[in-house]
């Protein structure tokens, strides 16, 4: 997510050069601590904020945490392109990252998981709506970023990895199967809610900040922000057409 | 006469300077210390050490998953992890580290050591984040291609970066024992009839094993203590394989490297990586107090004034 929130505070600095936006990655939770400790205004999240994070804000900051919803990301499942298989279901995927299978039906050959560190909240998500809330196989590597994870799953013929839709490159995405369906992570089966792991993207900002954070929050989820959202290859929020930039 | 006042004054300046290293030490361990030893006496201390049977788990055992239901936050994998890397790092490093400083020091002619003696303690300019990546997008590579490892990343790959790292601490340290070595010693050896290899072997080394010593356990210190390139290489995934060089390891600087910034200030985990902090502290430092012991005696056996 910092990537896509490095771009919208890029060409809102543009449009708006008495405001700096300064951007700082490191996870949802780092966001939010940060939020808490007053070192930054806005906090970016892949995650919806937890309640005992809602109540130490609170309780740090003495106003009231605002949520935002800017965008909305699906968790794709990458392969390496050579990978033949068709689709996994969310039994499957649990199956394999608690540990309970090890090998590709293809070959037998070991599989090589990868994953993301637990500061992450695509670890989070997945942890919650994949795993529910089993814990990780030891074996399962943990990398620093969707980028690196990609880079993983990319040179590895047995890896199997996740992370966001954004711009999968050199992997093969798979689709997941529900019931019958198989369903392929893209906006139209996100929108619709038939991608089991879609989520919303975040902003948290405290009641009665600057008006400068008001401004940005308005132009991220205006036509503006949101078309960077569909350029970053994330969904934008809400269901209307979004006014595409020349 | 009395010293001028100025004088005085500038005395003054200069022992704070100094003493300023000593004291920010000290705050610094006062503050790690602070957070994180109460994990020891707040928290579950049986849960950080021993093996435990958690609910869905069909038996006991070391598990490191800080984030979940509950938290598990044992730190044996992780010792594990910091020990297997190093000693696989040290096991290539030593030999080749001595090695070279045998060589430089006693065979190679001044010529070719003043080009190879600034070359490899250069290396250790190197920033640990390119050795890290040099490890993660090559040798990592180059390891599955040669010797098929199922883990791309895995301890070897990142044992294999630490040596980078390493292997200038270790030649810089031996071949000053080494050079340190009376030429007298060398002249004595020659005159009884030994040759140049029987009297680097038999009275050159032994007379320089103190100096060895303290090579080996700073170059253990900075393996210990190295974060990115493991960060980078290791696949960091928390198994308990103290034997397998080829499978992952966690390491204690890496977890607090890629944990911190997530976690709740002042809570469980927060304090457990801060124990991991002060473990990590009390471990180099003692290395480095053992390391400058061991230059010492070797000051004192070849019969010089000790300068400290």
């Amino acid at each position: 997510m910092v990537l896509l929130v490095q771009r919208w505070a890029a060409r809102f600095d543009e449009a708006h050069p008495t405001i700096a936006v300064e951007v700082s990655g490191g996870g949802s939770g780092t966001g939010l601590a940060a939020l808490e400790n007053g070192t930054a205004d806005i906090a970016s999240a892949s995650r919806a904020i937890r309640p005992e994070e809602r109540a130490r804000i609170e309780r740090a900051r003495g106003a009231r945490v605002e949520e935002h919803r800017v965008a909305i990301d699906a968790v794709a499942v990458y392969v390496h392109p050579s990978n033949p298989i068709e689709a996994l279901s969310l039994d499957e995927l649990r199956a394999l990252y608690t540990g309970r299978a090890r090998a590709w039906p293809s070959d037998g050959r070991a599989i090589v998981l990868y994953s993301r560190e637990n500061s992450s909240g695509t670890y989070a998500y997945f942890k919650e709506r994949v795993l529910h809330d089993a814990d990780f196989a030891p074996e399962v590597q943990p990398l620093p970023g969707t980028a690196a994870v990609l880079y993983a799953v990319s040179r590895d013929r047995f890896g199997l990895g996740y992370g966001g839709v954004a711009r999968p490159r050199a992997v093969r995405v798979v689709p997941l199967r529900v019931g019958d369906a198989i369903v392929a992570p893209t906006r139209q089966e996100a929108h619709a809610g038939r991608y089991p792991l879609a989520r919303p993207l975040y902003l948290y900002t405290l009641e009665g900040a600057r008006p400068s954070v008001a401004r940005f929050v308005d132009w991220v989820r205006g036509p503006e922000g949101q078309a960077l959202v569909e350029d970053q290859g994330f969904f934008p929020v809400g269901e209307a057409p979004i006014a595409r930039r020349p | 006469m009395s010293t001028p006042r100025r004088h005085r004054v500038v005395e003054r300046l200069l022992a704070l300077v100094a003493w300023s290293a000593v004291i920010a030490l000290a705050l610094i361990f006062l503050f790690i210390a602070r957070e994180g030893l109460p994990a020891l006496w707040h928290g579950d201390v049986g849960a950080l050490f021993a093996p435990r049977r958690w609910p869905g788990y069909d038996e006991a055992a070391f598990i490191w998953q800080p984030v979940g239901k509950p938290p598990k936050l044992n730190l044996v994998p992780l010792l594990v992890g910091s020990l297997k890397v190093t000693t696989l790092a040290m096991v290539a490093a030593l030999p080749l580290g001595v090695g070279c400083a045998i060589w430089v020091a006693e065979i190679a002619s001044p010529r070719v050591r003043a080009v190879v003696k600034p070359t490899i303690e250069l290396l250790a300019a190197l920033p640990s984040v390119v050795v890290g990546l040099f490890a993660a997008l090559v040798l990592a590579d180059v390891g599955r291609r040669l010797f098929g490892f199922t883990y791309r990343l895995n301890a070897s790959i990142a044992a294999a970066g630490l040596v980078l790292a390493i292997v200038p601490i270790i030649f810089t340290v031996a071949e000053d024992a080494l050079s340190s070595v009376p030429q007298r010693m060398r002249e004595a050896s020659f005159a009884l009839g030994a040759r140049r290899w029987q009297t680097t072997l038999f009275v050159v080394v032994p007379a320089a094993i103190p100096g060895l010593t303290a090579a080996a356990v700073l170059g253990f210190g900075r393996a210990i203590g190295e974060t990115m390139i493991i960060l980078m290489a290791s696949g960091n995934a928390s198994v308990l394989a103290p034997f397998d060089p080829f499978s992952s390891a966690r390491t204690m600087t890496a977890t607090i490297a890629a944990e911190l910034g997530e976690t709740v200030r002042g809570g469980e985990h927060w304090r457990v990586l801060f124990l991991l902090g002060v473990l990590l502290f009390v471990v180099t430092s003692v290395l480095n107090r053992l390391g400058a012991w061991a230059t010492d005696r070797l000051a004192r056996r070849l019969g010089r004034e000790v300068s400290r």
